[in-house]
């Protein structure tokens, strides 16, 4: 059977998800996709489009990527724009002449900005906002202007303005209504928003008209308004709306709306056979949807009919699409639900509203009382998703819905006055993939029982992870009423959880596992209760691991400071900060290798690792590299390994600070720093990033103004961009940030858990820890210092420390009765190195020599 | 009978901990559980990971079995019978062990 061929017009988002999804599903390769952008690039992500601003670059905006495509198949033209169909003939043409013929095809051609018809709008440094191309003429017009001004005060319009002020400009808005965000908000929720990005320092103008932009006196443009007023500025940025982008279609002869979008019925087929039209250029029931959601939703209609899966059928058609929708605009935090104007007949209203810490909170409910219609959350929006689940599920109001608005008191607060016991199993818990609460049990039921575990299986809180809260509480309750123990306990000698253990150590101040196993435990312990007490006490006290206390906790990469390799022979890896040395210890280091006859390989962070050190070899190879004026690399541990850097300023041509010098200095600060997992860190000189700083579990980049902190990336088996934690900071702030961190995860995190993972199940996640460590919400942040403080104080080479004991020295033999080494060791030359003989090659010399 | 060999002094042990004899060619792994104040050996060669490293592993308990982590890829072996808990495929030979005058000795 031949493919069928899908042509999809457009990757912005709601292109790339409905090709993402059709791949998913395409079991049996029936498909052959090709889809076409006018854009340079494929689908980024555009609803996080200000980020670019803070730093994020295009590459991290990317929701894909070409191997991704090329993987499955899909095939992209990217810079070409299509500007015919031919729907007798099933084809489409491009601006190149390029002819396509298709099966069936898709537009996705999302919409364009509004620019109103002003005269003088369409001059130098007067500009739009939607693509990256955009944000890039806005970044050069803004170096060369001091003053910018925002035509819109709707939500884009506020993410331009925020993306002005990022770059430094005085920013004002100027808005038509008489406020801001006059589509999701009412009077009180506008003027409490508008009062609050005024006092973040941009200047609103609402009831506005412009008339006409002419040369300006102090600044390079004057804005004249229809009330005789006017505003000087240097730049502009139009956000006044979206317009479905219906031209193709026009030119196609599909049906159109009045006012534009393209006509699609439940199905979301357009007028024309095999046409199909999805996101924002999509006209249903004679409305265009301006959000990501809803176009996802219509992406995955059309996939699973043309997969024509036998799916529920609510799946196959598009119902309408709720426009709710919480975000945080310049940091305010703006949140509208439903029916936020009251406009329903016989609605009524409650209404909170604190002019101290500035919260506003407007819940409109229905004629009897019985049913939330809408509401408007300005300044605090913690309420949202349980509202947003009552109104969407119809659920009854509690007795005094007052409840619903009044300040939370303590962390659960309006989550489990109402409890998500009470959603329906068809409840969408994330609206970025579609997850219902019935998904969510299907994981549990399927072996799912952590946060970062869901997010794997079913994708929940992974788009903008607004619902990473409610998310949790859901899998909790599940677990719960599966009678799911969730049990934490470390291992059978503890019932304990790994932070249960580490807050006993560090407030009854216990010293040994010993003590911990007699006050605390059972049994014997074992090797996974040993070691994660080790760790805990070295996080804690950092004593001297091979004391006699504590050896037998150790791994036994820690006993003999060094990394167990396959054949029971160790890797030797010294300490190289900031990956910075010179040539005469490169040089020991070959001559140690070469002496030793030791495989030598350059590591992942920047350093020398030695391969196929034996016990007794060791001590001496330490001796001489310790001479040599190196230190332990603690590769062997939990603990701290490298700080990566880049060249930096002092070489490079683009550096804006000095990389290598701070990496060094971070590197000497936290070495050694014992943790429930490895910690890697990197610095880089700029934002090219050349350190990699984005995939370590404490990132910094430079700025002109100080460093980036990000945290909590990771590579290996599942890799996560770090989170921006904190911008510009100066040294002493970042490194407190940084021990503040590294001491909160220390003290909380599970065992073997790493600090990707860790974020991911810390309950509020990213904005918790923040709170935690930028606002010190838990009055803990001194504690968390002095710890730091305390632990590297204590610091010590191990390696130093042990060949100065001739006791501990005794270890490093093979025997204990005998100074052979271990005669099963066996070696192949390879490459010009040796490495260990494969059983392969054992057994065929075996075979030779009998 | 086979004579008691001794192979090192019972201060050279220390709790908790391995270390590994040579006698007649046999590399032998010998533990010291200073809870239970009792000595233990076994077999030195791990026949999973395929090295002789069980001597470094660490020692506990599963399920009141004691036992040794291998500390290549920790699977458990008994050390009163030998016998792997993950996969009773592969068993450790034992050894009769025992202090005396402060020396530790070993059968073969």
């Amino acid at each position: 059977m031949s493919k069928q061929r899908i042509v999809v017009v457009g990757n912005g988002m709601v292109g790339h998800k409905f090709i993402d999804d059709l791949v998913q599903r395409d079991e049996n390769e029936q498909f052959e996709v090709i889809t076409f952008s006018e854009e340079p690039r494929l689908a980024y992500d555009r609803v996080q489009l200000s980020k670019y601003f803070s730093g994020a670059t295009a590459q991290e905006l990317a929701l894909t990527d070409e191997n991704y495509y090329q993987d499955h198949g899909v095939s992209y033209v990217l810079n070409e724009k299509v500007t015919a169909i031919d729907s007798t003939e099933r084809q489409v043409i491009t601006a190149s002449g390029r002819v396509e013929s298709y099966d069936k095809l898709v537009l996705a051609t999302g919409s364009y900005p509004f620019v109103p018809p002003i005269p003088g709008n369409d001059q130098p440094h007067c500009h739009v906002y939607r693509t990256i191309e955009d944000l890039e003429a806005i970044e050069t017009s803004g170096q060369q202007s001091e003053v910018g001004v925002v035509v819109g005060g709707g939500l884009l319009g506020l993410e331009a303005a925020n993306a002005l002020q990022s770059i430094g400009l005085k920013t004002h808005v100027v808005e038509f209504a008489p406020r801001l965000m006059a589509v999701q908000l009412d009077n009180g929720g506008g003027k409490l928003l508008e009062r609050k990005i005024t006092e973040l320092g941009v200047e609103v103008h609402t009831e506005k008209a412009t008339s006409e932009i002419v040369a300006g006196e102090t600044c390079r443009y004057r804005m004249n308004f229809a009330d005789g007023s006017y505003l000087e500025t240097d730049m502009i940025v139009f956000s006044a709306g979206i317009r479905p982008q219906d031209e193709l279609a026009r030119q196609g002869g599909l049906e159109l709306g009045e006012r534009g979008g393209i006509v699609i019925d439940d199905s979301c087929q357009t007028s024309a056979a095999d046409i199909y039209a999805i996101g924002e250029c999509a006209l249903w029931q004679g409305r265009i949807f301006g959000l990501v959601a809803p176009g996802y939703q219509m992406a995955k209609v059309v996939a699973s009919q043309l997969c024509d899966e036998q799916e529920s059928g609510s799946q196959r058609v598009f119902t309408g699409a709720d426009m709710s929708t919480k975000l945080k605009l310049l940091g305010v935090d703006v949140a509208s639900i439903g029916d936020a104007h009251g406009n329903t007949p016989g609605a009524q209203s409650y209404t909170f509203n604190d002019e101290i810490e500035q919260v506003y909170k407007r819940l409109i409910v229905s004629q009897d009382g019985q049913k939330i219609l809408g509401a408007v959350l300005v300044g605090e929006v913690d309420a949202y998703s349980n509202l947003l689940q009552m109104k969407l599920n119809d659920m009854p109001l509690p007795e005094n819905p007052a409840v619903l608005l009044l300040p939370t008191v303590g962390e659960d607060g309006v989550g489990n006055a109402m409890g998500v016991d009470a959603l329906p199993d068809s409840a969408q818990i994330c609206s970025c993939f579609d997850v219902t609460k019935a998904d969510i049990k299907q994981a549990v039921a399927a072996g799912c029982t952590d946060m970062a575990n869901l997010k794997g299986s079913t994708k929940a809180s992974t788009g903008c992870g607004g619902c990473s809260a409610l998310a949790k509480q859901v899998l909790d309750a599940e677990l719960a009423s599966l009678g799911f123990e969730v049990n934490n306990h470390l291992c059978e000698h503890f019932a304990y959880s790994r932070q249960e253990l580490a807050d006993i150590v560090r407030v009854k101040q216990i010293k040994s596992f010993d003590r911990l196993l007699d006050d605390y435990g059972q049994g014997l312990g074992c090797d996974v209760c040993k070691p994660t007490v080790g760790s805990i006490l070295a996080s804690f006290w950092n004593d001297y691991v091979l004391e006699e206390q504590h050896i037998g906790l150790q791994d036994t990469n820690d006993i003999f400071l060094g990394n167990m390799q396959k054949d029971g022979t160790y890797s030797v890896v010294p300490r190289v900060a900031g990956g910075e040395i010179t040539p005469d210890k490169l040089i020991v280091l070959g001559e140690v290798a070469k002496a030793f006859n030791l495989y030598t390989k350059i590591t992942g962070g920047q350093r020398v690792d030695l391969f196929g050190a034996q016990l007794h070899e060791l001590p001496v190879i330490w001796q001489q590299l310790i001479d040599a004026g190196f230190e332990t690399g603690h590769a062997y541990g939990k603990s701290v390994r490298t700080v990566k850097s880049c060249v930096g300023s002092t070489w490079c041509r683009y550096g804006v600070k000095d990389s290598v010098g701070f990496a060094i200095d971070l590197e000497d600060r936290y070495k050694g720093l014992r943790a429930p997992h490895k910690l890697k860190f990197a610095v880089s000189g700029c934002t090219r990033e050349c350190a990699e700083a984005q995939s370590k579990d404490i990132g910094v980049i430079a700025t002109e103004n100080g460093w980036n902190l990000y945290v909590c990336g990771n590579g290996g088996m599942r890799p996560r961009h770090a989170d921006l934690f904190a911008a510009d900071l100066d040294d002493k702030t970042l490194i407190a940030y940084i021990d503040r961190i590294l001491m909160f995860y220390i003290r909380t995190a599970d065992r073997l858990q790493r600090t990707s993972v860790w974020l991911e199940n810390l309950e509020g996640g990213l904005k918790y820890l923040q709170k935690v460590v930028i606002e010190d919400k838990l009055g803990i942040a001194n504690e968390l210092e002095s710890e730091m403080a305390h632990n590297l104080s204590q610091y010590q080479c191990e390696w130093k420390t042990t060949l100065a004991s001739p006791e501990k020295l005794k270890r490093f033999q093979h025997f204990v009765n005998s100074s052979e080494p271990d005669g099963k060791l066996s070696y192949v030359t390879e490459r010009g190195q040796r490495r260990p003989r494969f059983k392969s090659e054992r057994i065929e010399i075996v075979d030779v020599t009998e | 009978m086979e004579q008691w060999q001794t192979i090192c002094k019972q201060s050279d042990l220390v709790k908790n901990t391995g270390v590994c004899a040579l006698i007649d060619k046999e590399q032998v792994a010998v533990f010291y559980c200073g809870r239970s104040q009792s000595v233990y050996a076994l077999s030195n060669y791990d026949p999973i990971g395929e090295a002789n490293v069980i001597s470094r592993g660490i020692i506990g308990c599963v399920d009141g079995e004691v036992v040794v982590a291998s500390p290549l890829y920790k699977q458990h072996f008994s050390l009163t019978t030998g016998e792997c808990l993950e996969d009773p495929e592969y068993s450790l030979k034992t050894y009769p062990v025992r202090v005396a005058q402060g020396e530790i000795q070993l059968q073969i």
